[in-house]
């Protein structure tokens, strides 16, 4: 470690919560329903949408209506991207000829995008063509995005609620999270990206004869304008196989530090915006040192072991320094180690950095993020599941101290702590039956590159990152069998709506239960210790429930590395 | 009914707009504020391009500086890491190999070869070396190339780029700039 390393990290994580407060003040009053300054901006943008689409701007819908909506129209581009995929071979926009997809990597692909996981199962430059790249991911990646973001705005409103079934319009807060937030920062940031070097074209790959003479053909496209919403949507998909390891996704520390940023701005804002929803802000505050915590200590754990290196290397060759197997010379371990942390943390799923090839505690830390899956969380369903844990701590500490369970004014009953169970416990559930099936079967382990207990790791990394709807991977695992395209494509769905429909069932009791005054029988979730309960719940809960599955994988592979 | 047929048309608008409209418009304003990092900072030399300033590609003289190692073998079109596990014995026989496949001169010790410069990169296509990597090198090209030890490490320092803001990132060289560099003064 180096203290240029150590600095240049806090510095970004500095940056991001500095940014992170006016940005969710903004998403505050964006769907709060108060007017803006930009209002006569958007409005004729958006009422012009509106119209296109045959949408009733002024209707109220309750959570059955706000999330059967949802679903519809996801289940309609699911389809659509599916289509492309299948069809890209015959479709224009493909100067490098490639084929069309088969069905089970096309149905992965498809699910991948819009549940907002992005796990690749295929090699971007070698498997999609630019049609495929801008109007299915570049595509989904916007309304995947946008999709997590209104489940959590409108789960708010439900929160706050008085009495009051009405949760807002699904249309409506869909189109002005693009038009109004996503959107605007994709088109600045893309315009940035390709002043540091990202390439935008549609000129196929250039074939060149090189300085020694030989041939070599380098694929490019419009890898800009999709790399702008690959981070800020914490989508993580990206252009390339290396993903952001490739110097045409991420060609300077700059862009790395600017795409870190970027995919922790939403997340993070999103506690601002929740604390102003519930005018609360000493809640926000407790929310974001308890979460940074967490995240600091993981990736300095990381940093720490990636750069102490690999003992059996230096025992076997004489050779010392950092692990720089499956790291860019430009990151160095400080940022790849932070960019590890942060893609996992903020489930963006986006790396810069081979994870198959990091030490086993840089390993294990990014499983353990993806099964907390609350470490700020991805756009949106990463409050969702704040507010799961929260609810879950509440009921706990009420049996512990005597007093009927309530969270910010509303009564926890048993609906809501039985839903709260239910997106609680299909997360350890589509991680732990999955990975055990493939370690059991041959279709699940002939995939697998790394012997030993690695290989145990790569299948379970694949299942929490699908569950979790991270994306990132030991990517030596071949993900691209039936087997594997197949399971990982229901968990990623399991993973993504099961909990958004328990948690938006308990918004629709919540929201139309009144709110009871704060007395002296409150169990107030505004205090530190509180906070420290709701730390104790996430890491009992979650690293309790993964600790055998954990200690046959990365923290097994610690000690045979270390002992030999 | 009218859901379904309302969700069809979001999904039709919205492709166009986030799908086509808005990578067209990056496309446009991209191209006009910086064209030569929109097509993928291609460099030329006497008149022909020879690759990517962003892209590493094989060195098969050893009057030039090698980039690091490449899972992919510096394919343009395919790029990826090794992803060989922290304890799979295939990965110390690849930095083996890598480290056979060195093109220092002999008596170099093994102590100061860097990490980075036998362990394969992230995406086989990393176009930069570090500092420590160059100077291993500078003596096997003066010997080829006949250029001296002197010019070469200063040719190393001056193409040097620092931490960004002095601190992120690490320093390192761009192996491009440092061939292109040689080639312009083995010309004259």
């Amino acid at each position: 470690m180096t203290l240029a390393g150590t600095i240049g990290i806090l510095a970004t994580i500095v940056i991001i919560l500095l940014l992170s407060i006016p940005m969710g003040k903004y998403l505050y009053h964006v769907f709060s329903g108060d007017s803006t300054r930009m209002d006569h901006v958007f409005h004729p943008v958006e009422n012009g949408l509106y119209r296109l689409m045959g949408i009733n701007a002024s209707s109220q819908m309750d959570w059955k209506a706000y999330i059967k909506s949802m679903l519809l129209v996801n289940l309609v581009m699911l389809l659509f991207a599916y289509l492309i995929f299948r069809l890209q071979g015959s479709l224009p926009l493909n100067p490098d000829g490639i084929k069309s997809m088969p069905w089970d990597l096309a149905f992965n692909t498809a699910v991948s995008f819009i549940t907002n996981t992005n796990w690749q199962n295929y090699a971007g430059e070698q498997s999609l063509s630019y049609l495929s790249q801008m109007l299915g991911i570049t595509f989904l990646q916007f309304t995947s995005a946008a999709t997590g973001f209104v489940a959590a705005i409108a789960f708010l409103r439900a929160l706050v609620n008085n009495k009051s079934r009405w949760i807002g319009n699904f249309w409506v807060d869909f189109i002005k999270i693009h038009t109004r937030v996503l959107l605007p920062l994709a088109t600045i940031l893309a315009i940035v990206f390709v002043g540091l070097g990202l390439p935008e074209t549609l000129a196929g790959a250039a074939k060149v004869h090189t300085l020694s003479g030989l041939l070599q053909t380098i694929s490019r496209g419009p890898v800009a304008s999709l790399e702008a919403i690959k981070q800020l949507g914490t989508n993580g998909g990206g252009f390339f196989n290396a993903n952001s390891a490739h110097p045409f996704e991420d060609p300077s520390a700059l862009t790395s530090v600017l795409e870190i940023i970027a995919m922790a701005l939403i997340p993070t804002a999103l506690i601002t915006t929740f604390g102003m929803f519930i005018k609360n802000r000493r809640q926000a505050l407790i929310l974001y040192v308890f979460l940074t915590g967490v995240l600091l200590v993981g990736t300095f754990v990381i940093y720490s072991s990636e750069a102490s290196g690999n003992p059996m290397v230096s025992h076997a060759l004489g050779i010392y320094g950092p692990n720089m197997e499956g790291k860019e010379m430009r990151f160095g371990p400080a940022l790849s180690s932070l960019f590890t942390g942060a893609t996992t943390a903020f489930t963006t799923g986006a790396v810069n950095t081979m994870h198959d090839s990091l030490t086993p505690l840089g390993g294990l830390i990014p499983m353990l993020f993806m099964m907390f899956n609350v470490i700020f969380g991805g756009k949106g369903v990463g409050l969702l599941n704040i507010l799961m844990y929260l609810i879950i701590a509440v009921f706990l500490s009420g049996l512990m101290v005597g007093r009927t369970p309530e969270i910010f004014g509303k009564k926890i009953e048993a609906r809501e702590i039985k839903l709260a169970t239910l997106a609680l416990l299909v997360h350890p559930f589509i991680i732990l039956v999955p990975t055990a099936i493939a370690l059991i079967t041959k279709a699940g382990t002939s995939p697998i590159l790394n012997p030993g207990l690695h290989g145990i790791s790569e299948v379970l990394y694949a299942f929490t990152s699908a569950a979790a709807n991270n994306g990132s991977a030991f990517a030596g695992l071949n993900g691209n069998t039936i087997f594997y395209n197949l399971m990982l494509g229901v968990v990623m769905l399991i993973g993504r709506y099961v909990s958004i429909i328990a948690m938006f069932a308990m918004a629709g009791s919540l929201a139309q239960k009144s709110i009871i005054p704060e007395s002296v029988g409150t169990l107030r979730t505004d205090t530190w210790s509180f906070g420290g309960v709701f730390l104790a719940v996430v890491v009992i809960v979650g690293a309790l429930t993964f600790f055998p599955a954990l200690s046959v994988g990365p923290i097994a592979e610690y000690f045979h590395m270390w002992i030999g | 009914m009218t859901n379904l047929w309302r969700s069809i048309r979001v999904t039709l608008v919205m492709a166009v707009l986030l799908g086509l409209v808005y990578p067209l418009f990056i496309l446009l304003i991209g191209n006009l504020a910086f064209p030569f990092q929109a097509a993928g900072s291609m460099i030329k030399f006497q008149g022909h391009v020879v690759g990517s300033e962003l892209i590493a590609q094989q060195v098969n003289t050893s009057g030039l500086f090698h980039p690091r190692p490449s899972a992919v073998q510096y394919a343009g079109n395919g790029s990826g890491g090794s992803n060989l596990g922290p304890t799979n014995p295939a990965l110390i026989q690849e930095i083996r190999n890598n480290e056979r496949a060195l093109n220092v001169l002999p008596g170099t010790k093994l102590s100061s070869i860097p990490t980075d410069m036998v362990e394969s990169s992230a995406s086989g296509l990393d176009p930069d070396i570090s500092i420590a990597d160059a100077m291993l090198q500078v003596p096997r090209i003066a010997q080829t190339t006949g250029l001296s030890q002197s010019v070469l490490g200063s040719l190393v320092r001056r193409y040097e780029t620092g931490r960004f803001l002095g601190i992120w990132g690490e320093p390192m060289v761009n192996v491009m700039t440092l061939n292109v560099a040689i080639k312009e003064l083995m010309k004259k």
